[in-house]
C-alpha cells in the first residue's frame, strides 16, 4: 500500500483539486457523485480535508471500486447556513442526475438538503455533520462520521471514573452541535455522580471570541473538571492558550473535551500548553494500528511531508470506501434501495479502527478512545491512547434522549 | 411631444414618463425564454427572480429615497421566517395568503423601526441599520424554539399554489409563481416612483433641505417609502422561504444585506431595471465562478467589484444608458 | 477578597487588554474616515495583512515577535500608499455607496489572495517566554500577554496624541479633519496628509492584526469577520477623534468583557445594544464633528 501510495505521489501533485480523475473503467458502468462541501470562506480547510480523504482512497484503492468508475461533480456549500447547500443537492440531483450525495460539512447543511434526499430518493453519505439525529431526517442518510455523543457521553463517564472530578463546567460554542456536545457531557458525567456547577454558552461560530471573560469566569468557580466544545478549527487553538495564559491548569482545574480541540493539523501550533491535555476522540494520526499507518504515509506522499489527515479527512476516505463497497455490492447498477442496503451493516478497517454502520440508526459504531497529548523525542506533539470504550453506538439513540427519541 | 402640449405641464410630463417604451420587455421576453430554452437552470432563475424582487425593494429606498442601508435583510428575513413559521407551526400552508403575511409581517417592522432610523443619516445610519440587522439575526439565534435557530427552520410544507400548482424539484411551476410576483411588485413599484410621491422623493435625496423649505413631510415621505419597500423585501424573503421550504440566519445576515447592495449598485441604482441587471449577472458569475474555482471564487468578484466601483460608477445600467440612450431619464 | 471584588478587577483587567487591541486597529480608520470621508469596509484587509506578515517573518525568517511587529507595521504602511492612490484616491469625491462596494472588493480580493498564499487555515506563532505566563498581583494573577497589551496600548496614545497634539503635521490633520477646504485655502497639502495618514492607519492595523494573532487567531475571514466591530468603535467614538476612538475601545471592551462575564447567554447582544443606543443619542459619537450638509 506503501509502495502504490507513492506510484500515485506524482499524479495527486498534478490533479488539480476540482478536477475529479475518474477511476480507470473495466466494465462500464458510471456511477456519478454529487459531493457538497465547503471549499471557500473560513471553513475551506474543513472541505480539503475531506476532498483529499475521498481523492486519496480513490487513488490508492482503485480495484475496490470493482472496474467501475466514479465521477465526482464538486459543489460549495460555502457558510454553515443550509440554503446554499440545499440548492447545491437540488442542481446535483436535477441537473447531474447524480446517483449518491456525500461530504457535508455542517450540521445544517445535512439538515437542509435531508428532504431533496427523500424527495429525489438520492441516497446522502454524511462525513462530518455531527449532530446527532441527523440520520433520522431521512432514510436515505446513512453516516460515516460521528455524533457528538460519541465522545461527549463517554467523557462525562470517564471523568468521573477515572479522573475523579466530582464538579465540572462546560463551556461550548452557541450551536447546535455545541449543545449536543453539551448535552452529552452532562449527561454522562451526572449519570457517573457528578455535578454539572457551571453552564457558559461562549459566543457563535463563525468567529473566534476572546475567550478570556468566559475562562475567567470558569476559573472563579473552580471546578475539577472543565469541559470544552469549540468546532475544530480557528478556535481550538484559541482555547488551549486562553486556557494556558490564565494559569488554569496551576489553580487546580483540568481542561477536557472531545478530540475537536486537538484536532491534528492544529496540534504542532498549540506548544507545551497542549501537553497532558485529555481529550475522547475517534481518531489521531499518530493511531499505531496499519490501516492507519499506511494512510498517514500515503497522506505524506501525497500532500507533503508537513501535511497532516485529521478525523474529517478518514470521513472523506471511510466514506468513499462506503460508497465504493455499495457500488461493488450492486455490481455497478447502483439504486437508492440497493445503496442502502449495502451500508446497512456495512463494516470497514478504518485508519480509526474497525466501524460498522448500524443497520438500525444508520450511523456509525466506533471505538471511543481517551487521548493524552504527549510531547515525543524528536519535539513533536503526540497523542497517546489511554484507554478505549469499544464499538460505542450513538448513545444519545440508545438512551432516546431530546430529538434522538423520536 | 412638444407639439401635444406645453413642456411645462406636469400633468403631460408625469404621463410622458409613465409611458412603456419598447425595451422595457426585453425582460419579461428573457425570462420566458429562459423557461422554455433552459440555458440555465430553472433553480438558479427562481433565485435570479427573487434576488431581483429584493433588489427593486432596496432601490426604492436607495435609489430614490437616497437612504443608504447595510441592513436590508433585517426585513428580508422578517418576510421569510414569518412565512416560514406561519407553515412549520401552525400549519398556515396557503402559499398567497402566506406570502401576503410575510410581506406585512416585514411591512410593520419596516414601519416602527424607519419611524426611527430614519431620522438619522450617513455613517450613524448605516451603522444603526448594520446594527439592526446583526441584532435581528442575534435575535432569531436565541429564539430557537421558534425560528429553529442555527439549524435552520424545517417542516415548512407549502400547499400547491390554487391547489394545482406543486413546488416540483424542477421548479417549474414556482417559477411562473416567482415571475408573476415579481411582475406585480415591479408594476408597483413603477406607478410609485413615477407618481407626484416618486418625484418628492427624489428630491429629498437631491436636496433634502429645500424640500423642508418648500413644506414637504420629508420624514413622513422617507417613513412610508421605507415601509413599502420593507413590505417588498419580505415579499422577496416569504417566497425565498416557499420555495426552498426551509429558512436559516442567513436571509438575516449582514452578507445578505451587503450582497443585495452590491447587486443594485452593480446593476444601477434609481433606474428599476438597475436590480433586474445586478441580480442577473451577480448570480450567473457567483455561480459560475463558484463552479469552476470554488475556493477562490472571491477573487474574481473582488475584482470585478473594485473595477465597477472605479469605472462604472453608475452601475452597469447607467454605462449602457450613456452609451445607447437607452432609458434615458426625460426630466429636463 | 469577596467574589464580586475580585470578579469586577477581573472583568476591568481583561476589558482593557480587549480595548487596547480594538483601539490599535481602529484609530487608524477613525482618523482616515474622519479625514477623507472615505467609507473604508476594507480596513480590516490592512489587519490581517499585517497579521500574516508577522506570521510570515516569524516563522519563515525567525524574526523575533516585536521586531515582526514592527515589520509588519511598515511593510503594511508601504503596501497601502500605492492601494490608496490607485484605488481609494479615485473615490474620495464619489458616494459612500461606490466607497462601500470597492471596500468590499478589496476584501474579497483580501481573502482569496490570502487564501492563495498562506492556505485557509489560521497559522500559529509561538510567543516569546517573557510574554508567556502570568503576572501576580498579589490577590490575582493576570496573563502577561494581556499587560504587554495594555502597554503596547498606552503607549500607542501617548505617542498618537503627541502626534497629534503637539507636532505641525498633527496640526494640519486637526485642521483637515475639522474644515477640509480651508485647510486647503490656506496652503495645506492635503493630498500628502491623506497619503501619510493612510499609511499610518493602515500600519497601526497591521500592528493589531499581529497582536490580535494569540488573543483570537487570524485566518483569511479575519477581515471580514470583525469588519462590524471596528465600524462600532468608530462610529460610537466619533470620526476622526483620538479620544474618541479611545474612550468607545475601553467602554466597548469593558462592556463586552463584561456582559460575557455576567451573562454569556446574552453574549453578543452587548455591544449591538450599547451601539445602538450610544448612536440614538449622539449620532455622531463621542467626539464626532457635527454633521455638514
Amino acid at each position: 500500500m506503501f509502495l502504490k501510495a507513492q506510484l500515485f505521489a506524482g499524479l495527486m501533485a498534478v490533479t488539480l483539486p476540482f478536477v475529479a480523475a475518474p477511476v480507470p473503467a473495466q466494465a462500464s458502468n458510471e456511477v456519478k457523485i454529487g459531493v457538497v462541501l465547503t471549499y471557500s470562506g473560513g471553513a475551506a480547510q474543513f472541505g480539503e480535508q475531506i476532498d483529499r480523504g475521498m481523492a486519496l482512497y480513490m487513488e490508492t484503492n482503485p480495484e475496490a471500486f470493482g472496474g467501475h468508475s466514479v465521477t465526482l461533480i464538486k459543489r460549495d456549500s460555502k457558510r454553515p447556513g443550509g440554503d446554499i447547500a440545499k440548492n447545491a443537492v437540488q442542481e446535483l440531483i436535477t441537473e447531474e442526475d447524480v446517483d449518491i450525495l456525500a461530504g457535508f460539512v455542517f450540521s445544517p447543511n445535512a439538515m437542509a438538503s435531508a428532504p431533496l434526499a427523500t424527495q429525489g430518493e438520492v441516497p446522502m453519505i454524511i462525513m462530518n455533520a455531527g449532530t446527532a439525529w441527523i440520520p433520522s431526517l431521512s432514510p436515505y442518510i446513512a453516516r460515516v462520521s460521528f455524533t457528538m455523543w460519541h465522545a461527549g457521553y463517554p467523557l462525562g463517564q470517564y471523568a468521573a471514573n477515572t479522573l475523579g472530578c466530582q464538579t465540572a463546567a462546560v463551556g461550548y460554542t452557541d450551536y447546535p452541535p455545541g449543545k449536543d456536545s453539551r448535552n452529552a457531557f452532562q449527561t454522562g458525567f451526572e449519570s457517573a455522580g457528578g455535578s454539572l456547577i457551571d453552564d457558559i454558552p461562549m459566543g457563535g461560530p463563525r468567529e473566534v471570541p476572546d475567550f478570556t471573560p468566559f475562562f475567567q469566569r470558569v476559573k472563579d468557580a473552580a471546578p475539577d473538571c472543565f469541559y470544552v466544545f469549540v468546532p475544530a478549527g480557528n478556535h481550538a487553538t484559541a482555547v488551549i492558550k486562553t486556557f494556558a495564559s490564565l494559569g488554569m491548569a496551576d489553580a487546580g482545574i483540568r481542561l477536557i473535551g472531545p478530540g475537536d480541540i486537538t484536532q491534528d493539523t492544529k496540534l504542532q501550533d498549540m506548544g507545551d500548553d497542549a501537553v497532558g491535555l485529555i481529550t475522547m476522540h475517534h481518531y489521531a494520526a499518530d493511531y499505531q494500528n496499519p490501516e492507519n499507518q499506511a494512510f498517514v504515509a500515503a497522506w505524506k506522499a501525497a500532500y507533503g511531508e508537513d501535511s497532516t489527515p485529521d478525523f474529517m479527512a478518514v470521513g472523506g476516505w471511510d466514506g468513499m470506501a462506503a460508497i465504493a463497497s455499495a457500488i461493488v455490492a450492486q455490481d455497478g447498477d447502483v439504486t437508492a434501495e440497493g445503496t442502502m442496503a449495502a451500508l446497512r451493516g456495512w463494516e470497514f478497517d478504518s485508519p480509526r479502527g474497525h466501524i460498522m454502520i448500524d443497520p438500525e440508526t444508520r450511523d456509525i459504531v466506533m471505538d471511543s478512545n481517551v487521548h493524552e497529548v504527549v510531547r515525543r523525542d524528536d519535539g513533536r506533539l503526540g497523542i497517546d491512547v489511554l484507554a478505549t470504550v469499544p464499538q460505542v453506538a450513538d448513545p444519545c439513540k440508545a438512551l432516546a434522549i431530546g430529538r434522538c427519541g423520536e | 411631444m412638444a407639439n401635444r402640449a406645453s413642456p411645462g405641464d406636469p400633468v403631460v410630463f408625469l404621463r410622458d414618463r409613465t409611458r412603456w417604451q419598447w425595451p422595457e420587455a426585453l425582460p419579461w421576453i428573457l425570462a420566458v425564454a429562459i423557461f422554455f430554452l433552459q440555458p440555465i437552470t430553472l433553480n438558479l432563475g427562481v433565485q435570479i427572480l427573487i434576488t431581483i424582487i429584493f433588489a427593486l425593494s432596496l432601490d426604492l429606498i436607495l435609489g430614490y429615497g437616497g437612504v443608504v442601508t447595510l441592513g436590508h435583510a433585517a426585513y428580508f428575513g422578517t418576510g421569510a421566517y414569518a412565512t416560514g413559521m406561519l407553515s412549520a407551526h401552525l400549519g398556515w400552508n396557503e402559499p398567497i395568503s402566506g406570502l401576503l403575511a410575510g410581506a406585512s409581517a416585514a411591512g410593520i417592522v419596516g414601519f416602527v423601526t424607519g419611524w426611527v432610523l430614519l431620522r438619522y443619516h450617513g455613517l450613524a445610519l448605516l451603522m444603526l441599520t448594520l446594527a439592526l440587522g446583526i441584532m435581528m439575526s442575534e435575535f432569531a439565534n436565541v429564539t430557537e424554539a421558534w425560528t429553529g435557530g442555527f439549524d435552520g427552520l424545517s417542516g415548512i410544507s407549502i400547499d400547491p399554489i390554487f391547489g394545482i400548482f406543486e413546488n416540483d424539484l424542477w421548479r417549474r411551476n414556482y417559477y411562473w409563481y416567482s415571475l408573476i410576483v415579481l411582475f406585480l411588485v415591479f408594476l408597483a413599484c413603477r406607478r410609485i416612483v413615477h407618481s407626484a410621491f416618486g418625484r418628492s422623493l427624489v428630491g429629498i435625496r437631491e436636496n433634502t433641505q429645500r424640500m423642508r423649505a418648500i413644506g414637504s413631510p420629508v420624514h413622513l415621505r422617507l417613513v412610508t417609502i421605507y415601509t413599502i419597500s420593507a413590505f417588498m423585501a419580505g415579499t422577496a424573503g416569504a417566497l425565498y422561504a416557499q420555495v426552498n421550504a426551509y429558512v436559516t440566519l442567513d436571509v438575516l445576515s449582514f452578507a445578505r444585506s451587503g450582497t443585495v447592495l452590491i447587486v443594485l449598485v452593480l446593476g444601477g441604482t434609481g433606474r428599476l431595471y438597475g436590480a433586474f441587471i445586478g441580480a442577473f449577472l451577480y448570480i450567473l458569475i457567483e455561480d459560475e465562478l463558484a463552479k469552476e474555482y470554488p475556493a477562490y471564487w472571491e477573487l474574481g468578484l473582488g475584482f470585478i467589484l473594485v473595477l465597477a466601483a472605479l469605472f462604472f460608477r453608475t452601475g452597469i445600467l447607467g454605462a449602457l444608458e450613456s452609451a445607447t440612450g437607452l432609458f434615458r431619464r426625460r426630466a429636463p | 477578597m469577596p467574589g464580586f471584588v475580585t470578579a469586577a478587577v477581573s472583568i476591568f483587567f481583561d476589558g482593557l487588554a480587549y480595548a487596547m487591541l480594538l483601539f490599535v486597529i481602529s484609530v487608524g480608520l477613525s482618523v482616515t474616515m474622519g479625514l477623507m470621508g472615505f467609507v473604508n469596509l476594507a480596513h480590516g484587509a490592512f489587519a490581517m495583512a499585517g497579521g500574516y506578515v508577522t506570521v510570515a517573518a516569524m516563522n519563515m525568517l525567525g524574526v523575533p515577535f516585536i521586531p515582526a511587529l514592527v515589520l509588519a507595521f511598515v511593510i503594511v504602511a508601504i503596501i497601502s500608499i500605492p492601494l490608496e492612490r490607485l484605488l481609494y484616491a479615485p473615490l474620495y469625491k464619489a458616494g459612500e455607496l461606490d466607497q462601500v462596494l470597492m471596500s468590499i472588493g478589496i476584501i474579497f480580493m483580501a481573502i482569496a489572495g490570502v487564501t492563495l498564499i498562506f492556505g485557509p487555515n489560521p497559522p500559529a506563532i509561538v510567543l516569546p517566554d517573557f510574554l508567556k505566563g502570568q503576572v501576580d498581583l498579589g490577590f490575582k494573577t493576570f496573563p502577561t500577554y494581556r499587560f504587554f497589551m495594555i502597554i503596547v496600548g498606552i503607549v500607542m496614545v501617548v505617542v498618537l496624541w503627541l502626534g497629534f497634539e503637539r507636532t505641525i503635521i498633527g496640526a494640519k490633520i486637526r485642521a483637515a479633519v475639522d474644515n477640509r477646504q480651508m485647510a486647503q485655502a490656506v496652503g495645506i497639502d492635503v493630498d500628502k496628509l491623506f497619503i501619510l495618514t493612510f499609511a499610518m492607519g493602515s500600519g497601526l492595523a497591521a500592528i493589531g492584526g499581529g497582536l490580535a494573532i494569540d488573543i483570537v487567531g487570524i485566518s483569511p475571514t479575519f477581515a471580514f469577520n470583525y469588519l462590524v466591530l471596528f465600524l462600532i468603535v468608530v462610529s460610537v467614538g466619533g470620526l476622526g477623534s483620538l479620544r474618541g476612538a479611545f474612550l468607545a475601545a475601553i467602554v466597548l471592551g469593558v462592556i463586552d468583557t463584561a456582559g460575557k462575564y455576567i451573562w454569556p447567554e446574552g453574549g453578543a447582544f452587548f455591544i449591538y445594544v450599547v451601539t445602538v443606543a450610544v448612536l440614538l443619542v449622539r449620532p455622531n459619537g463621542f467626539f464626532g464633528k457635527g454633521e455638514t450638509e
